[in-house]
């Protein structure tokens, strides 16, 4: 990410530092990730130490410190998820990718991620690739529809 | 400052407002134990050890003795059954993280902890914060700072200013509860790797 | 294109009556639920369907076409509503558009297949508000959302919005206002259920400015999503109400704290507030009354502790949502230390109601202690799940049955839970129990921000409190250390008990471990994280002895402790277990009885759902040995004619 993208960021808001985590919200979903220079960017520009902008993308879960996957799946951990078993789903796709949530594969082909809900509980349990909803997952269909994706 | 009359294990208190509970009994010399405590930074409330039994309006409720403000005719008590038995599970919890801490050990001592009571996990830190907050607040360097969140939080150095900064400086070191070995070893880790970004927040795994 | 400012209140009146005018009850409009649950469920197609047919069919001038808010109804999505009839259409598809559109300009054509089915009366209903799920609601707050698009200020005039605004600027002073929420006795949604007036009262009084106030949609219970639902469909509602609260707290700037897990609700909520903007009824100045205010959108990164508003006030400042002490209490010493005032989406969204309809016939609804209506999200093992608004004080019965239309697939209700992650369980026996702040709290669980999960025979309840305490281990901040290694030890017991190496004394520890966390966190999510626990083991008792002394789960749902096994009396040798086992765990073949090697088998379920029901060969067993598989010699089953093995189920 070319550091004049981050500048025009940061000028989006107007270099408030209590703007920190918006600003780092709008890398975060351009770039996928929050690349180490652009950290340093932000810490330069909005005086805000270092120590805290990285205590702030660690400590939410939005940010990562690597790059991801092509495909970003999300398989919702509700508690309706939850009781509709989505412990299995999760499972599955875990045998699957050979990665635990958090992680990404070698190959830069999937992240995995849980989320506590995603607000679809008719249709649990629910699983997201890519922004598209996956619902009424068993064992069987999450394998399905994982293997459509290249 | 107006004053404020309160009363500590039954011995009449004067406190001046804006005062917290822990300025008021040391005033009087009752002694609290602290671990996360230091006169010179803002109170941070986070390891708990402090906590006292505050009755005001009726109401008796346990709070926090280094962050709780004094109020007038608050009736403190600093030992109970319920404040020692709940003293004693912090020090345990504590004791699996740290489990050869000198200052935990003594007040382990003191209140009956068993220092086996709960799995081990150590890592030397229990996140009291001193380092962090000394760091920021007194010497205005920023060079260690906490990086994620809940059971995996942890201190961390940032390469650039600690290989700057560091080296002369260590007055965090002292302030450790924990014999400041988890704080060596981030500094070296920080130091030796530079590159290296600390763990990303994401993820899942329940210890 | 620009609209013209409204500055007097005269100019807002006239407007409303211009829109309203045009909106004909009697003139056909189509209204389409594309909220995120509809949206999953291919909403879109069916919006853009509906274009391509109205242009095609040269409907577009005779028929309103509308794509609106959650309805609520999110079992049955996508749903299409045709007034004025009300005509309900569930589970829409695109390829029924066609039939539907030209549908709508004959009142008396209905789409039988569409219709809602009473799942045991086989009944069918073609009014929206016929249908049980509806008819028992009282949908005060919620109901608009079906009226009108979130993305038009135009429809929300027309329906009479920004009308209590007008009387709060200009009928009425601050104290006043006050006084009105205060008699209303409305209670804070998001969780503690603290008097809304009373609260704004201290910030009113409280020294400082500038003041601050914040809309909290922050919702992070997994299993609630009423405030994005009222955020997505109805936001205008929502700045009506933080106008109002600003202004009788004396309060010039506003935020809202959005989860941006949260899409939609970050894209309406941005619309809205420019099209009031635009319209003058934000910013300076408004409709004239001299009273200005401003509102900034916070999208939350996701930590479910920034609910909690100090750390929520952390984050708004651009730190970590780590909580501070209290006192002081943000009313006091807030936001940048001004006083700031916190309410949640759904609290905001009241303000509005009680304004326009006034303090008295608001309070007439519910109970003592709780006033007005409460939207729940009604989820988990209930055939109707949705989001439903019903008044204070409704039987938790009726909410399940009523409502929810009972448990599905014919199984046993066994308890509810409430109140998000630090709420507890409410048992069958407790079911007449009046749905209420305080009634909730005396039964070990509260509301919370009205989070309903709803459990059935096959949940295990040590599994519930171990899912939620893991949820609550994550989501800690970590500095205080009876949340941060407390929660930690209380998981790792509870994970030992499901996996069935629970221990004699695990409970006891359990619950020395949930004192000190409620007795010594510094913050309410540590202070109530403890509750899943308590309240299962308060009504499950009996749950946890079995795992800890007989290793067995009761409910047949940890898998360390249970065992797949294949009755060979049931068994029809069908293969399909067979090919869809993972692990290759079941030997068999066709005419061959198919059996689970245990040593090979994961507990993964395949075969159990696979299985057709009408053979049910699959069966879950725990807390006693698996029965050793049949001999070889005996697993074949001779088949007697062609014609028994088409019907299989006949013996």
């Amino acid at each position: 990410m070319d550091i004049e993208r981050i500048d025009w960021i940061i000028d989006e808001h107007q270099c408030e530092a209590s703007s920190l985590i918006q600003v780092l919200l709008e890398i975060q979903s351009e770039n996928h990730w929050l690349p180490r220079e652009a950290l340093e960017r932000v810490s330069e520009r909005l005086q805000v130490p270092m120590s805290r902008i990285r205590h702030i993308a660690t400590f939410y879960k939005a940010f990562s410190l690597v790059p991801k996957g092509r495909h970003e799946v999300h398989v919702c951990m509700g508690t309706a998820c939850h009781v509709r078993g989505s412990d299995r789903i999760l499972d599955t796709v875990k045998d699957l990718t050979g990665i635990t949530p958090g992680e990404t594969d070698m190959d830069l082909k999937f992240s995995l991620e849980t989320v506590n809900c995603l607000g679809c509980c008719a249709l649990g349990p629910v699983m997201v690739v890519d922004g598209k909803t996956h619902g009424r997952l068993s064992s069987a269909d999450a394998k399905d529809v994982m293997k459509g994706y290249e | 400052m107006s004053d404020v009359h309160l009363r500590i294990d039954g011995k009449d208190v004067r406190a001046s407002e804006g005062m917290t509970v822990l300025d008021a009994a040391r005033g009087a010399h009752i002694s609290i134990p602290t671990l996360c405590q230091h006169e010179r930074l803002e109170p941070y409330g986070g390891c708990r050890i402090c906590i006292v039994e505050a009755e005001a309006r009726g109401q008796n409720k346990l709070v926090a003795s280094c962050v709780h403000p004094v109020e007038a005719d608050l009736n403190v008590r600093t030992r109970s059954d319920r404040v020692d038995r709940i003293r004693k599970t912090v020090l345990e919890l504590l004791l699996a993280r740290a489990p050869d801490s000198p200052q935990l050990v003594d007040l382990a001592a003191q209140y009956g902890a068993d220092r086996d009571r709960f799995e081990k996990d150590p890592s030397f830190c229990i996140h009291c914060g001193l380092c962090v907050r000394y760091c920021n607040e007194i010497k205005k360097l920023n060079a260690v700072g906490f990086v994620d969140r809940g059971i995996r939080k942890e201190i961390s150095f940032i390469p650039e200013i600690a290989s700057k900064e560091c080296n002369n400086c260590k007055e965090c070191f002292p302030l450790c509860p924990t014999s400041y070995l988890q704080a060596a070893f981030v500094l070296l880790e920080a130091l030796a790797f530079p590159s290296a970004s600390p763990r990303p927040a994401s993820g899942k795994t329940v210890a | 294109m620009t609209v013209p400012r409204l500055s007097s209140p005269e100019e807002l009146a006239k407007l409303s009556q211009e829109l309203s005018s045009r909106r004909d009850p009697n003139s056909p409009c189509v209204s389409i639920c594309a909220g995120t649950g509809c949206l999953a469920c291919g909403a879109t197609d069916v919006v853009s369907a509906f274009k391509d047919e109205f242009e095609k069919q040269g409907l577009k001038d005779k028929v309103g076409l509308r794509s609106t808010g959650c309805h609520g109804f999110c079992e049955r999505g996508p749903i299409v509503v045709i007034d004025p009839e009300e005509t309900c259409y569930l589970q829409v598809a695109p390829g029924d558009v066609p039939e539907i559109a030209s549908a709508a300009l004959n009142e008396n054509k209905i789409i039988d297949r569409l219709l809602y089915v009473h799942q045991v009366t086989g009944e069918k209903t073609t009014r929206e508000s016929d249908i049980p799920f509806y008819k028992n609601q009282r949908r005060l707050v919620f109901g608009p959302n079906r009226k009108i698009d979130p993305q038009s200020i135009e429809d929300y005039i027309a329906i009479g919005g920004y009308r209590a605004l007008v009387k709060a600027l200009f009928e009425m002073t601050p104290e006043q206002i006050i006084a009105e929420v205060k008699e209303a006795k409305l209670r804070g949604r998001g969780g503690a259920g603290f008097l809304t007036g009373v609260k704004w009262e201290i910030a009113r009084n409280a020294p400082g400015d500038p003041k601050y106030v914040v809309v909290n949609c922050d919702e992070g219970d997994p299993g609630a999503y009423m405030d994005r639902s009222l955020m997505e469909g109805n936001p205008h509602s929502v700045i009506e109400g933080l106008l109002i609260g600003a202004y009788a707290i004396g309060s010039q700037h506003g935020f809202v704290y959005v989860r941006q897990e949260y899409p939609l609700a970050v894209k309406n909520l941005g619309i809205a507030l420019r099209q009031a903007e635009e319209r003058g009824l934000l910013g300076k100045n408004i409709l004239g009354s001299g009273f200005d205010f401003h509102v900034k959108v916070h999208r939350g990164a996701g930590a479910f502790v920034c609910g909690e508003e100090t750390a929520l006030i952390l984050s708004l400042e651009g730190r970590p949502g780590e909580p501070r002490p209290r006192p002081p209490y943000p009313a006091v010493k807030g936001l940048w230390d001004k006083p700031t005032n916190i309410n949640n989406v759904e609290t905001w969204a009241n303000v509005p109601l009680i304004i326009n309809k006034g303090a008295a016939e608001f309070a007439s609804i519910g109970t003592d202690g709780s006033k007005g209506t409460k939207i729940f999200s009604l989820v988990g093992k209930i055939a109707n799940t949705g989001l439903v608004e019903v008044p204070m004080g409704i039987p938790l019965r009726d909410v399940v049955y009523k409502i929810g239309g009972g448990i599905p697939g014919g199984k046993k209700f066994k308890a509810m839970q409430t109140g998000g992650p630090s709420g507890g369980c409410i048992p069958e026996k407790l079911l007449d129990l009046e749905v209420g702040f305080d009634e909730l709290t005396k039964a070990g669980s509260m509301m919370g921000s009205g989070g309903m999960i709803v459990m059935d025979e096959d949940t295990c309840m040590v599994d519930v409190a171990r899912y939620f305490i893991e949820f609550l281990t994550e989501e800690s901040c970590g500095k205080c250390v009876p949340c941060r290694e407390g929660l930690r030890q209380m998981h790792r017991i509870l994970d030992r008990i499901t996996k069935g190496k629970g221990r004699e004394g695990d409970i006891e520890t359990l619950e020395l471990l949930s004192e000190t966390a409620q007795e010594a966190s510094l913050c309410a999510l540590g202070k109530t994280a403890p509750n899943p626990f308590l309240s299962t083991l308060r009504y499950f008792r009996d749950e946890y002895e079995a795992h800890i002394k007989e290793k067995r789960c009761p409910a047949l749902s940890c898998k360390e402790l249970i065992a797949f096994y294949i009755d060979p009396d049931r068994c029809k040798a069908c293969l399909i277990c067979l090919r869809k086992c993972p692990t290759n765990a079941i030997d068999g073949a066709k005419n061959k009885i198919h059996v689970i090697d245990q040593a090979k088998c994961t507990n993964c379920g395949t075969c159990l759902e696979v299985c057709p029901t009408r053979f049910a060969a699959v069966q879950k067993l725990s807390g006693v040995p698996v029965p050793p598989p049949i001999p070889e010699d005996r697993r074949m089953i001779l088949r007697k004619s062609k014609e028994d093995e088409r019907r299989p189920s006949a013996d």
